[in-house]
């Protein structure tokens, strides 16, 4: 299930904008490529970041790889949780498995996002190559 | 099976030690005096010698088995180079004698060696000198990088990136970031070779150097290096050559011929010398004659006389980056392998290594889904998708190929493979071994359909079952309490 109200990268990131405020994580597409997480590097409150610029890292059984950010902004908190858990993101990747908040954001930046539809089309473009 | 503190009883001794004959120290500062005693095995000889031997049944390697872990070059260690690493005149050599005044003429055969490797290196990589003191693979892209930097400073070059394919080694980015570099990553077309209009993109009078792993990781030759050369050159930027995969062109290819201006080899794939837990490795840089004042010091030099020495006089070197003289004893076994198998056997090497590659993978392609479908080089590279459909994964391929005595190959490495199955057989395999493994792979898929389960849960052969490697990741836990 790919949650309509998001927005989508190609690289498998998701990002809800709601007062200038928004909220990033990974796709359950991308939890479900990487296996078992073990390990997230969370990025720290107040760093600047750009679109599709490196935010963290996720690490799993298989492969350590780069999450990317959707928009521009700066993190005012990062979801210390996974710290502890990071399986959270294996078990709600759209939900309790949510990655950073971020605030001063451009909204403009949404515009080169992917919608629901097109995620679609890619996930299942890729689940069939 | 039992740890050894877990086997015999109290006050059991399996050795008979002598009385002491020196009177028992009462200046031991009291600090360091023990407050009770040593809690060691108490275990006799015969139940030391069943564990241990035990332990060593279970120990899985290439003296045993097949071990096709992919860009590892898992290949025969040739048991000539262990008995020539043991002469005595060797062991027996303190690192320091050749420091010594007049220790250089007692330690002239180590030396010869250092250097006659050196030069054998330096012909067949096409370079002109090479430092023998990296002791890994990543050390060399470490010592090669710090090259790239000394380069730059020295011409006065403002050079703040590296360009790395996405085809290339992990430990490819993260040397180039360790020396401060920022990573520019190139992705692969679809033929599992570098983007070159990508690559043009991304060059400007900033890159420092490109860091290519030849062949790829996809066991693949990049075909467009002299023109990626000629146009990183331009900009007086620098290719470095990552010759872990050096296995496929042995006196086929010589980096420095085709372009590359410094590169790493690792001895303890290509050349033969344990790895993998059974010994250090060593990873020589080599470099073209306009980066040989960087080498680090020391370098091994042979004077008029025909006498060798340690030269350490290298205003522009980098400077040290090992202790002494590299890992000697697997300098040592390289050159012992090269001079075995001369330059005839070496071509053969790679020869065998690429055949034994493409055999496999025309063996298997109607089976599993090969990611790049042309020649390969010394490793052919699957993908576990086909198998995905019946809940059956590469790591479950992987695990079942235990149970059938093979250790499995590289798996979801490369990164850009979905799935991954990375196989280098290696030259050292004869025919019949390749044909055992592929009729298991061939049965593996057949399972995968049949009995997607047995799959899942294997492997069940071995002394402990599937592991949680979850756990295994998070929560290590390596100490045994005593």
């Amino acid at each position: 299930m790919i949650p309509k109200e998001l927005k989508y990268t190609e690289k498998h990131e998701w990002v809800l904008v709601k007062d200038k405020t928004a909220t990033v994580g990974i796709t359950d597409y991308a939890q479900k490529s990487l296996g078992d997480i073990t390990y997230v590097q969370l990025p720290e409150a107040g760093k600047a970041l750009k679109q599709f610029g490196e935010m963290g890292v996720v690490e799993s059984v298989k492969a350590a790889s780069d999450i990317y950010s959707p928009v521009s902004g700066t993190v005012k908190e990062a979801n210390s949780a996974l710290s502890d858990a990071p399986e959270a993101i294996n078990k709600d990747a759209y939900g309790a498995g949510w990655i950073c908040k971020l605030e001063n954001v451009n909204e403009a930046d949404l515009g080169n996002l992917l919608s629901a539809e097109k995620y679609e089309e890619l996930v299942k473009k890729l689940e069939t190559e | 099976m039992k740890l050894i503190f877990e086997k015999g009883v109290p006050d059991r001794v399996g050795a008979k030690l002598p009385k002491s004959d020196v009177p028992v120290s009462s200046k031991i500062p009291e600090k360091y005096v023990r407050k009770e005693d040593a809690q060691l095995p108490e275990v006799s000889e015969l139940e030391a010698m069943r564990h241990y031997t035990e332990l060593s049944r279970r120990n899985f390697g290439v003296d045993t088995n097949f071990y096709p872990l992919g860009s590892c070059t898992m290949k025969y260690n040739p048991k000539i180079d262990e008995e020539v690493s043991r002469y005595q005149g060797f062991v027996e050599l303190h690192p320091l004698l050749p420091q010594l005044r007049h220790g250089g003429m007692l330690t002239q055969g180590a030396l010869q060696v250092i250097y006659n490797t050196e030069r054998l290196l330096s012909e067949i990589a096409g370079m002109a000198e090479f430092t023998m003191q990296p002791l890994a693979g990543a050390h060399g892209e470490l010592t090669g990088t710090m090259i790239i930097a000394a380069y730059h400073k020295d011409k006065g070059n403002k050079k703040t990136k590296i360009i790395v394919p996405d085809s290339s080694h992990g430990t490819n980015p993260a040397s180039a970031a360790i020396c401060g570099y920022s990573i520019v990553s190139v992705p692969s077309n679809s033929d599992g070779v570098i983007d070159y209009d990508e690559f043009l993109k991304v060059l400007d009078n900033e890159v420092a150097a490109v860091m290519l792993t030849c062949p790829n990781t996809l066991g693949l030759f990049e075909p467009q290096i002299k023109k990626i050369a000629q146009k990183l050159h331009e900009v007086d930027g620098l290719m470095y050559c990552d010759g872990a995969n050096m296995n496929a062109i042995l006196g086929k290819v010589r980096p420095g011929d085709i372009g590359f201006d410094l590169m790493h080899i690792n001895l303890h794939k290509t050349f033969a010398t344990p790895h993998g837990g059974g010994g250090p490795g060593a990873g020589p840089v080599g470099v073209v004659e306009k980066l040989k004042k960087y080498l680090p010091i020391s370098l091994v030099v042979k004077r008029n006389d025909g006498t060798y020495a340690l030269e350490y006089d290298r205003p522009s070197s980098i400077g040290f980056i090992a202790p002494f003289y590299g890992n000697f004893g697997v300098i040592l076994k390289a050159y012992c392998y090269i001079l075995m198998l001369g330059k005839e056997g070496l071509i053969r090497v790679s020869e065998n290594a690429v055949l034994n590659a493409n055999y496999i993978k025309e063996k298997l392609k109607n089976y599993y889904q090969i990611a790049y479908d042309k020649t390969c080089m010394h490793e052919c590279v699957f993908s576990g998708s086909r198998q995905i459909k019946n809940g059956v994964h590469t790591v479950d391929i992987a695990k079942r190929l235990i149970d059938y005595g093979f250790h499995p190959p590289t798996i979801y490495f490369p990164l850009i493979v979905k799935e991954a199955i990375m196989i280098e057989p290696t030259e050292t395999e004869t025919k019949e071994a390749l044909d055992e493994f592929i009729s298991a792979m061939i049965k593996i898929s057949e399972e995968a359909q049949t009995q997607p389960e047995l799959v899942k849960n294997s492997p069940t052969t071995t002394p402990v079952s599937r592991l949680d490697e979850v756990s295994a990741a998070k929560d290590m836990d390596l100490c045994y309490k005593l």
